[in-house]
């Protein structure tokens, strides 16, 4: 199994997100591949939920289609099984808590770590109520990633002491989806979560051009984009291919220089 | 002792970008709630504002025509914006004014949280703005006027099923935008820990004022309580200061819309399972992967798929118990009291009211039951006449 630390080996991790199923499993395991050739470090695998109160409007409306195209979960993961042999970097999913929980904890965390996937991003799942989750994930390897947000204050510091894979900060308050501005401030954060931990700061949230990258790498270890892929899929449907591969790796370039 | 908790149920189930808000608000609460100046102003409030205390009726002609039980009931339909709604919100929004917020959002499924929290936002001069589903800003558009004549911005949400769930997940998504100066006035026992606590507490005057009003009348504990429950914030303010009273039976009544055994119901403890979901472990309709399911109920107050945790952990310890009633069977409770006591209840105390009438023939005359009849009617009498076959429209 690939590990999140793989990701972030002597160079700046460009992290991409994608919705599982949409538009369809077979075009998610299609565009995996694309983005990871396109030189994606670590790709976060979106579990549709019927209600995913983290989200804007881009990433819910994927959620609510691929829901629509019949996902399920046994389907994501015979989908991530079937690519896992030809994945040279590390994926993890992105999960709202319940599927989880419903599916058990326990044998969730088993079909992950069987289909390669080494830590979960659970958006619901804050600090205070990892410890149920964690004990399990940590018997299968798999990291429980925990985020940070601009209102964290005197919360980071126990969060970052007990950060597994990466720490995920969020960029600015709200929810995901694609903004053109830079936020300011956020490298007096990176300052403050490395006084304590090791593991690498991902900033996350509203990244979708190539200048916020550029800005961002200067402090951090690695960039998320999420909406901004989810929109170009959305608009190439079963044909976003080229113009995936494209954007990955005019976002990503910068970060390998 | 984990606070946060009521047995294996509630929590704080919320992305990080909301945490230091709950945390505050768990904090500003704890305080306040030990405050003497705080509580006076709210049994003011209580008293010149919302007319309390709310009086216990004995419905006699009901009483009679069954042949049962004395059936009492609690007239919350008598408060001020016609609910039990405006206990909670006047705590709330008192609180967040001490903690110096000038916003409130808040969800809303039929208007009458949403009512009801506009009413508080004009009283205390502070900002207000409504989420409610795009489905029941159309079948409920007095109650949107209403909340734009008392000062409020009315929002159409239009993700997921758009109604009250939805609403609800909107009103988060908004408030993890804007947490400094806006209060998330959350309207029942449920979302993330202290919500649960927070709700019960400022609904529980209802119990309070029960024990002290049957005592009056009767020298006696009840013995049955008995109240609807959609996220169950009438119930748990009836019930919680009869928990340890164990002679006192606590019913709480779900929609069963068009039957448990259709797809069409909102009957959360009889047909939902365990589950993660709006910040709080608790029962839920849902699917076999966890996909929250759509919901029904002719109740647009109980027409949610979820129920608060202290419900679920009342349920599971078997200190309180759950029936299901129908969509018919509320209509029938609706039109029963309307004819026999000249009250017409909201259609969804209907629900309470149908078991009330059951229970009250099953434990006979010398017993007592007292009904929370947590809203009253008028805005649903343009639905029932539809439901009748009438074609009446607001």
């Amino acid at each position: 199994m690939n590990r999140i630390s793989d990701a972030f080996s002597g160079k700046k991790a460009f992290i991409a997100y994608l919705m599982a199923g949409d538009p369809s499993l077979a075009a998610s395991a299609e565009y995996i591949l694309a983005a990871q050739a396109a030189g994606a470090s670590l790709i976060e695998i979106g579990i549709p939920f019927s209600d995913p109160i983290a989200e804007g409007e881009t990433i819910q409306a994927a959620s609510e289609r691929a829901l629509s195209a019949g996902t399920r979960l046994d389907g994501i993961f015979d989908m991530v099984g079937s690519i896992s042999g030809k994945m040279d970097v590390p994926i993890v999913f992105m999960t709202y808590y319940n599927p989880v929980f419903v599916y058990g904890i326990d044998r969730f965390c088993a079909t992950c770590s069987e289909i390669g996937i080494c830590g979960l991003i659970i958006p619901d799942l804050p600090f205070e109520e990892q410890a149920e989750a964690k004990q399990i994930a940590q018997t299968y390897g798999i990291d429980i990633v925990s985020l940070i947000a601009p209102t964290s204050k005197e919360r980071i510091k126990e969060i970052a002491e007990n950060a597994q894979g990466f720490v995920y900060l969020v960029s600015s308050m709200g929810v995901t989806g694609a903004r053109s501005q830079i936020s300011s401030g956020l490298e007096s954060f990176v300052d403050e979560i490395k006084k304590h931990t090791q593991a690498p700061v991902a900033v996350g949230f509203g990244i979708s051009n190539a200048a916020q990258v550029a800005e961002y790498a200067k402090f951090a270890d690695g960039v998320i984009v999420g909406s901004a892929i989810v929109d170009i899929i959305a608009k190439g449907k079963f044909e976003a291919k080229e113009k995936l591969q494209e954007y990955i790796k005019s976002m990503s370039e910068p970060l390998r220089r | 002792m984990d606070t946060t908790r009521f047995g294996p149920y509630g929590g704080r189930y919320v992305p990080e970008t909301l945490m230091s808000a709950i945390n505050e608000l768990s904090d500003a609460y704890s305080y306040y709630k030990e405050d003497s100046r705080f509580q006076a102003e709210l049994s003011s409030l209580f008293k010149n504002y919302a007319g309390r205390p709310s009086l216990l009726y004995y419905a006699a002609n009901l009483t009679r025509s069954i042949g049962g039980a004395k059936i009492y009931l609690k007239r919350e339909d008598m408060n001020h914006t016609g609910s039990h709604k405006i206990n909670n919100v006047l705590g709330q929004a008192l609180l967040a004014k001490r903690m110096g917020k000038t916003r409130l959002i808040a969800e809303t499924g039929a208007g009458q949280h949403g009512v009801a929290t506009a009413t508080a936002a004009a009283l205390f001069e502070m900002e207000c703005e409504i989420f409610m589903g795009k489905e029941d800003v159309e079948r409920q558009s007095l109650n949107v006027y209403r909340m734009r004549l008392l000062g409020a911005n009315v929002h159409s949400v239009e993700s997921g099923t758009m109604t009250l769930k939805d609403a609800v997940n909107e009103t988060m998504r908004e408030w993890s935008k804007r947490v400094s100066d806006t209060h998330y006035l959350l309207g029942s026992v449920m979302g993330p820990h202290p919500f649960p606590t927070m709700v019960r507490d400022f609904q529980s005057v209802i119990g309070r004022e029960i024990k002290e009003q049957i005592a009056e009348a009767e020298g006696r504990l009840p013995d049955a309580v008995v109240a609807c429950v959609g996220g169950g914030s009438n119930a748990m303010g009836s019930f919680y200061c009869f928990i340890e009273d164990p002679q006192v039976a606590l019913i709480g009544c779900e929609a069963a819309g068009k039957g448990i055994g259709t797809d069409s119901h909102a009957a959360t403890i009889a047909k939902g399972s365990v589950g993660v979901f709006h910040g709080m472990k608790s029962l839920f309709c849902q699917d076999e992967y966890g996909q929250i399911m759509p919901v029904y109920s002719i109740s647009a107050g109980l027409d949610y798929p979820g129920i608060g945790p202290e419900h679920a952990y009342l349920y599971e310890t078997g200190r309180a118990s759950y029936v299901s009633i129908t969509d018919d069977e509320a209509v029938e409770a609706f039109e029963a009291l309307s004819h026999s006591e000249g009250i017409i209840p909201a259609i969804e105390s209907a629900h309470a009211l149908s078991h009330a009438v059951k229970l009250a023939k099953q434990m006979g005359q010398g017993a007592l039951i007292v009904v929370c009849l947590s809203g009253r009617g008028d805005k649903d009498a343009a639905q029932i006449a539809r439901y009748r076959g009438e074609s009446l429209y607001e």
